[in-house]
């Protein structure tokens, strides 16, 4: 019995050893100097509540919270269509099926920083490069306003994410029956309503997993935010992910950081609990 | 008429995936001209091939060292989140008591937390203790990799039967000789899964290493090629160059093994 025991603890020590120092104990202390002035060098008297009453009026982080919403909910969105749309195309039986998959999964393997510099290279230089050979005004300055901005992050993350959500749908889509769907054919069914009255229901589970990892990323967006914008211009295109590290490391107001770093903690937490609740209870309707 | 539908498809088919590859083509057909050329014109090949932007950008990241950064930090990692998560992950399967609930909630929890919420008394915390270097950098991808890492363990193993346990013990096994022996070798399929998951994100990862390893000589290629990039921000024939050999490994590793990636990734998702 005491061997038992000992043998479970040691087989446990080492991943609990780093939990616990990695995310444990500064998710405590984290939580502790949001209610401090701590500056990062003199250790911080306790301030109650003022971190979190002063990021109510503060501009620049409702902006970069706002920012993320919205770039969330439209990169979701659009992930979600063209992902499922990749992989009705390689699920059906074209020759280059196999190939496809490859290349288009290809972006996901290759660091955020890499794909923003990539895009910096098309949005600034081909897109106006483009622009004066096809005579289109719009194609210039992309990235320079918040605009062009927005759109660039959400070309960019859909190019980049849709052939991961790809893999899950074809998961689901090929586990399909195939009798189901040649069933309805025969009935009559056209392609439009073999979609959306067999196979969309069928692969709603695969909704629920895709859902839950675009929108993940795309709150906590970080390295493609830096190395396409670098949150320009002035700040307008700076996500929360982006503002938290700012703030503190740029500014210096390492209390202040850590209270808007709790705050992102908690609409995480909402959100994706939310998401996942509401999606399981529509699949088991089905 | 079947046969055209599919003619169609095909054709859309390729039409996009040429648009996925466009990002990839305009950066290494670039990357080959001179800074006038990309000037005057970015679409069209480059009049002569010529390397010496590759031959600068190559010297300029010291890529060799960058490069064995990487895969020395990316090794050590995946190897010891592999080993301890598969362990932990047994013990917890084979336990089912309250503790194992509640550590497996934990850990199942732990994965929803961004990693700006820890960020700051993180870097606090190993820099009292001086572990702002590349051991204190893999053990906190042991802390951030072994959630999802026990998570996919633990599904596999409650569907191995106990009694493949209590053979080995019967033939005189003790726990981490059955473990070892008898049953990590069955967990085979999904440690390629995690092992390829976790590859992928620590190779690319930015914002940890910037935060504890940022010193000359021990950068790996993402922290490198942000230095990089900023120094050689006007010359778009340097940064191409650049950013292009960062890839080439990339691309080498899953031109090998691409079934085993996208199946992993498949599989990681779906469970």
């Amino acid at each position: 019995m005491r061997t038992r025991d000992l043998s479970y603890w040691l087989f446990l020590a080492p991943v609990l050893i780093a939990l616990t120092l990695v995310v444990v104990i500064p998710l405590f202390f984290g939580v502790y100097y949001s209610f401090t002035d701590w500056n990062g060098i003199t250790s911080g008297e306790f301030v109650g509540f003022k971190n979190y009453l002063d990021l109510f009026h503060d501009a620049d982080f409702l902006a970069s919270l706002w920012f993320t919403v919205k770039f969330s909910v439209v990169s979701i969105i659009l992930i979600n269509i063209i992902g499922l749309g990749l992989a009705l195309i390689v699920t059906s039986k074209i020759k280059s099926s196999k190939f496809l998959r490859t290349i288009f999964f290809m972006p996901n393997l290759i660091g955020g920083l890499i794909l923003g510099f990539i895009w910096q290279f098309i949005f600034l230089k081909v897109f106006s490069g483009l622009g004066d050979l096809l005579g289109i005004e719009g194609l210039q300055g992309w990235l320079s306003t918040t605009q062009t901005g927005f759109w660039g992050l959400v070309i960019l993350m859909s190019w980049q994410m849709s052939g991961y959500i790809m893999v899950i749908y074809i998961a689901y889509l090929e586990g399909l029956p195939a009798e189901l769907i040649e069933a309805a054919e025969i009935d009559g069914a056209n392609a439009f309503q073999r979609f959306r009255y067999i196979i969309f229901p069928l692969v709603a589970p695969a909704f629920t997993v895709s859902m839950f990892l675009t929108l993940s990323n795309s709150f906590k967006l970080y390295d493609q935010n830096l190395s396409l914008t670098g949150g320009g211009p002035f700040k307008s295109t700076q996500m929360v992910a982006m503002e938290i590290f700012q703030t503190a490391f740029g500014e210096n107001k390492m209390a202040y950081a850590q209270a808007q770093a709790v705050i992102f903690f908690v609409i995480v937490a909402i959100i994706s609990l939310t998401q996942v609740y509401f999606n399981k209870k529509r699949e088991v309707e089905m | 008429m079947a046969k055209r539908k599919f003619f169609i498809v095909e054709i859309i088919g390729v039409i996009l995936g040429l648009l996925w590859l466009s990002p990839f083509y305009l950066m290494l057909v670039n990357s080959l001209k001179t800074k006038r050329e990309i000037f005057t014109d970015v679409i069209r090949l480059p009049e002569s091939f010529n390397m010496d932007n590759y031959i600068e950008a190559f010297t300029q990241l010291e890529f060799i060292k960058t490069f064995f950064n990487s895969l020395l930090i990316t090794v050590i990692s995946v190897g010891i989140i592999i080993i301890f998560s598969s362990m932990a992950a047994y013990a917890l399967s084979r336990n089912k008591g309250k503790a194992s609930g509640i550590l497996f909630f934990i850990f199942v929890a732990a994965m929803l937390i961004p990693f700006q919420s820890v960020m700051i008394p993180l870097v606090t915390l190993f820099g009292k203790f001086q572990m702002l270097n590349r051991a204190g950098l893999i053990f906190m991808y042991l802390g951030f990799g072994s959630s999802l890492s026990i998570f996919l363990y633990h599904g596999t193993l409650n569907g191995i039967p106990k009694s493949m346990d209590e053979a080995a013990k019967m033939d005189g096994c003790n726990k981490f000789q059955t473990f070892w022996y008898i049953i990590f070798p069955m967990l085979k399929p999904i440690t390629v899964t995690v092992g390829i998951l976790n590859t992928i994100w620590i190779w690319n990862d930015y914002l940890l290493p910037s935060l504890v390893i940022n010193q000359e000589g021990m950068q790996t290629i993402p922290l490198r090629m942000f230095f990089f990039f900023g120094e050689y921000t006007k010359q778009w024939h340097l940064a191409l160059a650049g950013l292009t050999i960062a890839i080439i490994p990339v691309i080498i590793g899953y031109f090998f093994a691409q079934r085993q990636i996208i199946k992993g990734i498949s599989d990681g998702a779906v469970k």
